[in-house]
């Protein structure tokens, strides 16, 4: 275990969340949505709402924290940090970014948030309408290279080639996260079921990837608030323990043009050690996974990365039976993820995540200690967080 | 390269490979590839080659990423390379591609550029087979919008090479 680490000083003591709409259907706009999220995770840790001293979030969050800290009538905002780019690469890293500000004494009450209304703000999933384009987007725009699926396919393509991973790794993906999403009534796709021949029949988005190989587009916000350990025992009966989070990327992971020299990678080839490290624990340690998906091939690519299997073993141990839970070797996206649950830009997967700490998921893995949550896989900088409980800091 | 006539995606019957409407392409403010788009127009492709240690590197970028030069220059590629990955969209993002069907998106890797790669689209049966590692070489197809402050502009294709 590395000497600097945020491992048993700083714990997630509230988690929040609005409804989850379809895109375009919430009925509040984007920031109150945030301001929903945050009112329920601070009533979550039972804290009054004027105890947060600060903010992150991530990917250009529109919802600014002193406009935050205006509504909500807090006496002095401390920390307000905003984890740059890459979609939803920063989801973990905000509530990193968070726990840092925590450990390192500039704030003492810090909400990790995001909030997304579609509706209100327009589509991820559409081309854009202008009559030029410039920068690197000229280079692939131009050639129906434009959405994020059409971004990110060729490095799903790579991995099948150099690796032999078979395309069943990715419905074994989807078929797991519709079967968490019909016990957890929070998610959209609740009560709409997912079978094997359905996902055989579905259209293509782009090849290699079907309809359901591609995250949903959702409204709503959450929210993930952090204290100190030492205060964190005294407003809550259920702390839980980030053992670390690292955010990063390879070598050159943001060359523009499809240009970065490892292509068939979900980009933490680098952060996953440094995550193990920091936090004292192992791939062996992680009793259940929420894994980021923008699109299932990415979810193969990172669990390989982060030594969950190995580019030997996919084809095997990605199987529908064994990512669920709770009777599977390796639970897989327990509340139906960014595929079934909803597309809050992947801070639902960690709140997920806390929640298997916690013991109250509704796809529980029994007496889960460790948790991993990663975010963002494929884009220039990507994160990792792990969860532990009392018990996991030993 | 072989010549205009063997390099040039005619805009015979079949038209260019996408249908018009999609955002036209454009050098960025900053003037970094413009010399890329102003060679595409005569037909020939450029990537940028360090002329300090002679790394070539794609997209472009102001400085070399291999000796942190400032001296990157650009020299002709032979527009000869292999697949190296490739898509087939179905669903279209866009509303120019609504009729448009499947199409084949192909990333390429140049033989003689340090390995620097370029996405495209291969010409031919958008619903064929396509082999990772197969020969291509660059087809330049022209573009004229008839649209208020679009300029001309030329596309680099990629279609299959003998062997």
């Amino acid at each position: 275990m590395s000497e600097h680490t945020i491992r048993g000083e700083v714990a997630v003591v509230g988690i929040g969340e609005t409804t989850y709409y379809k895109r375009g259907q919430s009925p509040d706009p984007e920031f109150k949505l945030v301001l929903r999220a945050i009112l329920a995770a601070a009533a979550d840790a039972g804290i009054p709402v004027p105890t947060i001293d600060g903010f992150c979030s991530y990917s250009n969050d529109r919802n600014m924290p002193a406009r935050l800290a205006n509504a909500l009538g807090l006496p002095e905002l401390r920390y307000s940090v905003m984890q740059w780019g890459s979609g939803g690469g920063g989801a973990a890293a905000a509530i990193g970014n968070a726990c840092a500000a925590v450990v390192a004494g500039y704030a003492e009450c810090v909400v990790a948030y995001r909030g997304l209304a579609q509706g209100q703000f327009g589509r991820f999933g559409a081309g854009a309408r202008v009559p030029t384009i410039s920068g690197p987007p000229a280079f692939t725009v131009p050639y129906g290279v434009m959405s994020p699926a059409q971004m990110y396919a060729m490095r799903t393509t790579r991995l099948f080639h150099e690796h032999g991973i078979s395309p069943d790794t990715l419905k074994a993906v989807a078929l797991a996260a519709y079967h968490h999403a019909q016990a957890n009534p929070r998610a959209v796709m609740h009560g709409r079921p997912l079978d094997e021949a359905t996902y055989d029949e579905s259209r293509w988005i782009t090849e290699p990837f079907r309809l359901y190989d591609c995250c949903l587009e959702n409204d709503g916000a959450a929210a993930v608030i952090v204290m100190s350990a030492e205060r964190a025992r005294d407003v809550t009966d259920a702390p839980v323990y980030p053992l670390a989070v690292q955010q990063g990327g390879e070598y050159r992971s943001g060359a523009t043009v499809h240009n970065q020299p490892d292509y068939a990678t979900s980009s933490f080839k680098t952060t996953a050690p440094r995550l193990y490290a920091q936090a004292g624990v192992t791939p062996g340690d992680v009793d259940v996974v929420q894994s980021y998906e923008n699109f299932t091939g990415a979810v193969v690519m990172s669990l390989i990365e982060h030594g969950l299997c190995t580019y030997e073993s996919a084809n095997e141990v990605l199987t529908a039976d064994n990512l669920i839970a709770p009777s599977g070797g390796l639970p897989l996206n327990t509340s139906g993820g960014n595929l079934a649950e909803c597309y809050m830009h992947g801070l639902g997967l960690q709140i997920e995540a806390i929640r298997q700490i916690r013991g109250t998921s509704t796809n529980q893995v029994p007496g889960a200690r460790v948790a991993l949550a990663n975010a963002g896989p494929m884009v220039e900088v990507a994160s990792t967080a792990l969860y532990g409980s009392e018990e996991a800091l030993g | 390269m072989t010549g205009d006539q063997t390099n040039t995606a005619t805009s015979g019957p079949s038209g260019p490979y996408l249908a018009e409407g999609l955002p036209a392409p454009r050098p960025a403010s900053d003037g970094l590839d413009e010399p890329y788009w102003s060679a595409a127009r005569e037909h020939r492709l450029l990537v940028q080659r360090c002329e300090t240690c002679g790394t070539h590197q794609w997209g472009p970028e102001w400085m070399c990423h291999t000796c942190q030069s400032f001296e990157v220059g650009w020299v002709e590629a032979s527009g000869r390379g292999t697949i190296y990955s490739w898509q087939r969209p179905h669903h279209p993002v866009h509303p120019a591609l609504r009729d448009q069907g499947p199409y084949l998106v192909v990333l390429v890797e140049l033989d003689d550029a340090d390995g620097v790669r370029m996405v495209g689209n291969l010409l031919g049966d958008p619903l064929q087979e396509v082999v990772i590692g197969a020969p291509v070489e660059a087809a330049f197809e022209d573009h004229a919008p008839d649209v208020d402050g679009v300029e001309p502009y030329t596309l680099v294709q990629w279609r299959l090479a003998a062997g």
